[in-house]
């Protein structure tokens, strides 16, 4: 007597099951012995054809499926082989290929489940055995679903107005799209605007990023909202409804014309409070213009060091100046606007290392130890030097050490390698030497040059008479052994190619932090719904083929915020991003899973213990029959209430009680 | 199979979170013991109290339970309700004799491939100590001794 609780249904519909078994080239077949599986799942109940094959995702491999089902009558199909979150779609196509409903269809895991995290083959193929058992098992249960249809919103949210951002809706906006671009600071342009120039063709950042802001702006097809946030997203692919909370800026975009007259009369006669933009190398006023070509061309009022703002008790001689235009607006408050996207597009970009976190260096200590970001300020003339790199007492260096690494590929630290810092530290090496004509030393653990023209870059870089010292430093600091070291730093390094530890004094010191995930990635990721690698970075959907999707239909993701990355690689992938959407958009529709959740209203006793578990408000009570109901576009298939249910009456989809008993017996049912 | 007991865990896990984490162990060929089924569901949160149940019935020498780490659900708060099923569920399992080290929730987020390498290994260790549950052969004793009560019983009778 069988003491199976999910006895398989019997009927018509007897099951014909087939059982592929895939190889993976040598990926399966080395730690699984896929012969033996493939011929243990032709004993098991129901199975009518068992085969194995070198690659079942490949198209002679699918076709193979199709073909298999039409001769030998299938009607339920297992593939085993890799991971369905990888090719269940694949293999549900093959299915239907062959005719049948695709949820005839389930997936064995024994490749990132079984030959890739196992030694022992007979282990491995042991588990393997069960794994496709538990799928025959299972198999018969499944029943043919249909996939819900639901439309497109052709809108896009874009979030975050760097490189990455403005690439994205830039493309989207070309090609006829609605998009809004967010950013909450008061300009668009990210890091690439603090940037003088980049690498390895020493472009003028500013001269190939401003005309794509201006472009941001003026096109028809982008409503650009800066010194904005997203508070709130909630829907689904194709349907998002987003809140983006509008700051006050105490401005009147649409009036103001940047005349900036403004600042010049503002009470503050001096500049006097950092100035974020420059990272605190200049002071502002609390009105201001982040820099010259600050997109869109209007000032911000900084609520935090306004006099008006905070005491109310200003003369106003902003006000006053800006006369009929009246484009100063102390009265605004915050605003909330609610949109309708069917894409969003996160482009939120990193933060640099703070190197204050690495004592050694003394960064916040010295005070000629800068970042790279600041000596980018220093070069570029409109910083706050007017382009001249001098040391905090005005005098040009004579010499400086740039220290890479900082912040990266270290335990203490970060552990990954920030991917930019060599170039750019090579691109400043280049220009300091050039503006001030300064020694200048690198001190590197590793050169990392992958790009198109970037090893070429070093090539020149050395030629130029840069010195190159192979060691990570120790330290850097101010203790002096001679009186000609006086106000020097000195750098204390293993030469590791000579293998002699020098002290090299130098007038200017920089660190190459790397890059790190922003601090509120977390919100970020948790109000998206998306998720975040160990690091804190944006998760993709998959490393390599996958690389601007993430887990959440609809939401993608591009540039810094996914992982460290320089300019072209971040243009190409908003660019990949913007071509998803676009391919989501000229579909018109997406197929949601059929996954849900369903009543038997036969059964339903109307206890209501499943009301108040639905995280999406989709069960309802009825009050006429007095049973659970679910609206079927409102659930989501999770299943939650399906395990609740204390009369069993809820099913999922997929889920199905019956099928995930099965699977226990199936695996658990000895060889 | 080789002659030596080796213990059989039954591991549900949420497919957005700790299935995808497996996969994740998976591609970084991260080795963990060979003892463990992976049944994916789509949240924690559809885990039924009686799959646990079924799944010692019918043999596991352990149930493992992976959800996405509390307020990371994809479902929003699926884990949650999860969390309150495994805590009920506890309290029964100790009640009826079943070890604490045999039934364990674990958060494990996608990119955590490295905890569920650790934890199905902790899991093998700790089970591997107690030694088999073996409820199914329980049950067959149980049920011969019923029997054989009945054939007294009915033995008096006649």
């Amino acid at each position: 007597m069988s003491n199976r609780l999910t006895e398989p249904p019997t009927g018509a519909d007897e099951p014909r099951i087939g059982v592929f078994v895939c190889h993976c080239g040598t990926n399966i077949a080395s730690k699984v012995d896929v012969h033996d599986v493939c011929e243990y799942a032709g004993t098991l109940p129901g199975v009518a054809f068992s085969t194995e094959y070198k690659y079942m995702c490949s198209d002679p491999g699918q076709e193979f499926i199709a073909a298999a089902i039409k001769e030998h009558k299938l009607n339920r199909i297992v593939v085993s082989a890799c991971s369905p979150l990888l090719h269940e779609d694949t293999f549900r196509n093959a299915v239907a290929k062959g005719g049948l409903n695709p949820y005839y269809f389930h997936m064995v895991n024994i490749r990132e489940h079984g030959a890739w995290v196992h030694e022992d083959k007979a282990s491995a193929t042991a588990k393997s055995k069960d794994l496709v058992r538990a799928a025959v098992y299972r198999i018969v249960f499944h029943e043919a679903l249909e996939r819900k249809r639901v439309s497109v919103d052709p809108k896009v949210l874009v979030v975050g107005g760097g490189i990455a951002g403005i690439h994205a809706a830039l493309t989207l906006a070309e090609a006829g799209k609605k998009v809004y671009l967010v950013e909450r600071e008061p300009t668009i342009g990210g890091h690439m605007a603090q940037f003088d120039k980049t690498f390895p063709t020493l472009d003028c950042s500013a001269c190939i990023l401003t005309p794509k802001m201006s472009k941001v702006k003026s096109h028809p097809n982008i409503t650009l909202w800066t010194y904005s946030e997203v508070a709130e997203v909630d829907g689904f692919v194709g349907n998002f409804k987003v809140k983006v909370k509008r700051k006050p800026r105490y401005i009147v975009e649409d009036a103001c014309v940047g005349c900036m007259d403004c600042i010049d009369v503002c009470v503050f006669k001096e500049a006097k409070f950092e100035d974020e933009f420059n990272l605190g190398l200049s002071k502002r006023k609390p009105v201001y213009i982040p820099f010259p070509q600050a997109t869109p061309q209007i000032v911000t009022i900084d609520p935090d060091t306004c006099i008006e703002v905070k005491t109310g008790k200003c003369k106003k001689t902003c006000v006053e100046i800006c006369g009929d235009r009246n484009a100063i607006d102390f009265s605004q408050k915050e605003k909330i606007e609610e949109i309708e996207v069917g894409n969003i597009i996160l482009a939120t970009g990193f933060k640099t290392y703070d190197p204050a976190r690495s004592p050694e260096y003394g960064y916040g200590r010295l005070e000629n130890v800068y970042t790279g970001l600041e000596i980018e300020r220093l070069i570029n003339s409109s910083g706050p030097t007017g382009g001249h790199v001098v040391c905090r007492d005005g005098n040009k260096p004579k010499t400086v050490g740039i220290i890479h690494c900082v912040g990266s590929r270290d335990e203490k630290s970060n552990k990954w390698c920030s991917r930019v810092c060599c170039m750019y530290s090579l691109k400043l090496a280049h220009l300091i030497k050039e503006h001030t004509g300064a020694e200048v030393y690198n001190f590197y653990i590793d050169i990392r040059t992958p790009g198109k023209g970037y090893e070429e870059f070093y090539d020149r870089l050395q030629g130029e008479g840069v010195h190159f010292i192979r060691g990570r430093v120790s330290e850097i600091a101010d203790w002096i052994v001679s009186p000609e070291e006086e106000g020097k730093l000195i750098i204390r390094v293993e030469d590791t190619l000579s293998g002699f530890v020098r002290r090299i004094p130098v007038d200017m010191a920089v660190l190459a932090v790397g890059l790190e995930p922003r601090p509120d990635a977390q919100e970020v990721r948790k109000m998206f719904n998306i998720s975040c690698a160990t690091e804190g970075w944006f998760l993709e959907r998959h490393p390599k083929l996958a690389p601007v999707d993430t887990f959440t239909d609809g939401i993608f993701i591009a540039g810094g915020c996914q992982g460290p990355k320089d300019i072209p690689d971040t243009v190409a992938q908003a660019g990949s991003a913007a071509a998803q959407v676009m391919a989501l958009i000229d579909k018109g529709y997406v197929e949601l899973e059929p996954n849900t959740a369903y009543i038997d209203e036969k059964e339903c006793s109307g206890c209501k213990s499943c009301i108040p578990l639905c995280p999406y408000t989709a069960i309802s009570f009825d009050a006429g029959s007095l049973k659970a109901v679910i609206n079927e576009a409102l659930c989501k298939g999770c299943g939650t209430c399906v395990a609740s249910c204390p009369s069993g009456s809820i099913s999922q989809n997929l889920f199905e009680d019956a099928e995930i008993y099965s699977e226990i017996e199936g695996v658990l049912a000895d060889v | 199979m080789s002659d030596q007991w080796e213990p059989k865990i039954v591991a549900f896990f949420c497919n957005w979170c700790t299935y995808t984490a497996a996969d994740l162990a998976g591609v970084s060929r991260m080795k963990y013991a060979a003892n463990v089924r992976i049944i994916r569901v789509m949240c924690s949160g559809r885990i039924d109290p009686q799959f646990v149940m079924e799944a010692f019935a019918k043999g596991a020498d352990g149930v493992l339970i992976g959800g996405c780490h509390p307020g990371d659900c994809h479902y929003i708060e699926g884990n949650y309700k999860a969390l309150r099923r495994v805590r009920l569920l506890n309290r029964l399992l100790k009640s009826m004799g079943i070890e604490q080290e045999r039934f364990r929730l674990e958060w494990i987020s996608a990119s955590e491939g490295e905890k569920v390498q650790r934890v199905v290994n902790e899991m093998v260790d700790q089970i591997k100590k107690l030694g088999p549950l073996g409820l199914p052969q329980q049950f067959k004793e149980w049920d011969s001794e019923v029997l054989e009560e009945e054939e007294e019983v009915k033995a008096d009778v006649s």
